[in-house]
């Protein structure tokens, strides 16, 4: 595009200021050889930003994302990222990610729990700005009193924010959602800001093994000049606009296009599909489609879900499993078909309010097949026991006890 | 960006708004002597606002926006208030995101410009009302000066909340009757140039827009002094006529008082001794200049 090479950005082929080749999207994700690693997930956070071509981050501590964000220091220390900084509060640190996405940055960052929370107010305008920032929300708990322990209630709040929300389960995941993450909000007809979300602790703070693509290629650079609205940096002409269009005018055309501009954001996250569906393999991930219970979860609920689906194995029950890779957007036709069977939907969830549940009701038919639960809250773990009791408790208060034994 | 770059296809030119056309034939994109004498001729300063008739915000927007030094590589940053108003009819690239957060925008986009641009100068200023700059922004304000990033920072201090309706604020004086202040305001006008003295900005000054080259010299200094040394800080009185109870044609002796001698607005400016050199060295430069003109 006009203007990018002129900012000494290097092209697919040649090498950045590190070394690093960068890379055609596919190539790297799909060709280039693997190498395996065992890290925390904070480490892999590090591994990911470092091969991302990121021109600026901005850190700032709080638990469980306060070791990634320091590792992304390093990163900038020895020359990876391009500008690097402690924010002054959560709030500040999104207004200053925007800032830099204005300026045609590629933006990433991370935060958890209060800290979402504190930021919030950025969240809907990044995606009505249409900037497409990264950031990992490494979840934890917001209640009162004060809790760093896992818990996914955050996300709840997080849905109707415009923002792209990916759930990963692992490491892996975590990995490859950070770079892929990218190459799908900046495309022109999305771009939008994402947010890749990784359970706290659960991921964060235990080692995993990843396979890792060479630490000696990196993706293409952020293109601010294919983006669907000005790049703030005078290298266009300033055509008489603001990006909150009609913000004082009390009339029709204002009312509509405010409407017209969320249903729009709206579309975008549904665009985001087709770019999404081949990067990550679909945006669920089904095991024995055919078992009449169903497990339904994203993060690492689905994990213990796994154990859980083996528990029932050896009593020789067939459990399914539906892995929800991305809730915004979310698989509606892609659960309405994997759970079209299913007699018992089962949705495990870390945290109180069960909003996974919800969503997975709001668009079945014959809701009443889907169990809210079992939940988890405020740090606690899910042994697969759990799983299996409140299935089988369910069950046997539908008087459909012989189902597991039979 | 250079003039080039806002060229119209032949083809399109019947078609194209007026105000981009006079962008295109009159800008003072480029122009080393531009300033408050283009106010007149160019409209792609301002061309028109919907702010109050007489609001003396709308000509100190006009008098700042002819004197920043490089129009054509600037990015403005703004807040919500009457400010918001008139940014869309601004003929730079300019953001409007949130309420108070301007600080932290300007950090962001400043460190990307940098980032992308490393051979180029490209000039960042923050233009928002005192509710923005000193009450719900004020962390994000103090926190770019505390960490020295190089952006000016300009306060239209008008003493209250004035687009909502009239509502106390930080720098209102002390005993004033506001909305939200229904007995008087109970304590002092924030001293946020003192403040922004001692948090790190090279460059202070409080003005008023009742004297247009006043306004073009500071600004400029501010924005010059920005790019190599460090944070500047600018204060202009613009009065709200409407919620002061004056008339249109009013504000302009409304900042002549509240100017004179012992009052709020009494022009003063803080210099560091490093901006100052600066100072100096850019008017011996220019003085340089204009005697190698004449003698030539």
């Amino acid at each position: 595009m006009a203007g990018h090479e002129g900012n000494g950005m290097p092209q697919i082929g040649s090498a950045n200021k590190k070394g690093q080749i960068i890379t055609d999207p596919q190539e790297l994700f799909f060709l280039s050889p693997r190498s395996q690693a065992f890290l925390t997930g904070s480490e892999v956070i590090k591994e990911a930003v470092k091969r991302a071509s990121v021109d600026f981050s901005v850190a700032y501590p709080i638990t469980p994302q306060s070791e990634a964000s320091s590792l992304v220091g390093e990163l900038y220390a020895d020359g990876y990222v391009g500008d690097y900084m402690r924010g002054e509060s959560e709030f500040a640190v999104m207004g200053e990610c925007a800032g830099g996405a204005f300026g045609g940055a590629r933006v990433f960052t991370t935060t958890a729990g209060p800290g979402t929370l504190r930021a919030f107010e950025n969240f809907p305008m990044w995606a009505g700005s249409r900037l497409p920032i990264e950031v990992v929300f490494t979840v934890r708990g917001v209640n009162s009193p004060l809790s760093i322990q896992p818990d996914t209630l955050e996300i709840a709040f997080m849905l109707e924010t415009g923002m792209l929300l990916w759930h990963a389960e692992t490491a892996q995941d975590l990995f490859d959602y950070i770079l892929k993450g990218y190459i799908v909000a900046e495309k022109p007809e999305v771009h939008l800001p994402i947010g890749v979300i990784v359970d706290g602790f659960f991921v964060t703070h235990t080692k995993d093994m990843v396979m890792m693509t060479p630490e000696n290629r990196a993706l293409p650079h952020y293109n601010p000049y294919a983006s669907p609205v000005t790049c703030m940096d005078m290298e266009s002409p300033p055509v008489r606009m603001m990006r909150d269009p009609f913000v004082m005018k009390s009339n029709y055309i204002s009312y509509m296009t405010h409407a017209s501009w969320q249903l729009e954001v709206r579309a975008a996250i549904e665009r985001s599909r087709k770019h999404t569906i081949p990067l990550l393999d679909g945006l669920i991930e089904v095991e024995n489609p055919d078992a009449e219970i169903m497990l339904v979860s994203s993060g690492t609920a689905v994990s213990q879900s796994r154990e859980a689906i083996r528990l029932f194995r050896d009593q020789g029950v067939k459990v399914g499993l539906v892995k929800i890779k991305t809730i915004r957007p979310f698989p509606e036709q892609e659960l309405k078909m994997a759970l079209k069977n299913a007699k018992h939907i089962f949705v495990p969830e870390f945290n109180i309010a069960g909003w996974m549940a919800k969503e997975i009701k709001s668009i079945l038919p014959d809701n009443e097949r889907v169990v809210a639960g079992p939940h988890v809250a405020g740090g606690m773990t899910m042994p697969p026991e759990i799983i299996v009791e409140e299935i089988e408790r369910s069950l046997a208060l539908k008087g459909k006890k012989e189902l597991i034994h039979g | 960006m250079g003039k080039e770059k806002i060229q119209i296809n032949e083809e399109f030119w019947d078609i194209m708004p007026d105000d981009y056309k006079d962008l295109v034939t009159h800008s003072t994109y480029g122009k080393t002597d531009r300033g408050w004498k283009d106010v007149g001729s160019s409209t792609e300063l301002i061309a028109e606002h919907s702010l109050c008739a007489g609001c003396p915000e709308s000509i100190a927007f006009r008098h700042i926006m002819a004197s920043i030094p490089a129009p054509e590589d600037t990015v403005m940053v703004g807040s919500t208030g009457c400010t918001s108003l008139v940014f869309p009819m601004v003929a730079v690239h300019n953001i409007h995101s949130l309420f108070g957060n301007q600080n932290a925008v300007a950090t962001g986009l400043k460190r990307a410009l940098n980032v992308r641009f490393p051979d180029k100068t490209k000039d960042v200023i923050v233009l928002a009302g005192d509710g923005a700059t000193v009450d719900i922004g004020l962390d994000m304000t103090l926190q770019s000066w505390f960490r020295g990033e190089k952006f000016t920072t300009i306060c239209f201090d008008n003493e209250l909340y004035a687009n909502t309706g009239g509502q106390e604020s930080g720098l209102m004086q002390k005993g004033f009757v506001a909305k939200m202040a229904p007995v008087g305001k109970k304590f002092e006008k924030v001293r946020l140039p003192e403040i922004a003295r001692e948090s790190g900005c090279a460059y202070v000054a409080v003005l008023t827009t009742s004297k247009p080259s006043l306004v073009e010299k500071v600004v400029r200094q501010a924005v010059l002094i920005a790019r190599e040394i460090g944070p500047t800080y600018l204060q202009i009185y613009t009065p709200c006529i409407l919620e002061i109870g004056k008339q249109s044609m009013e504000g302009l002796q409304e900042m002549r008082d509240a100017e004179s001698a012992g009052e709020r607005f009494k022009f003063r400016e803080y210099v560091t001794p490093e901006a100052q050199a600066f100072i100096d060295e850019v008017a011996a430069k220019k003085k340089a200049e204009k005697l190698a003109s004449t003698s030539n």
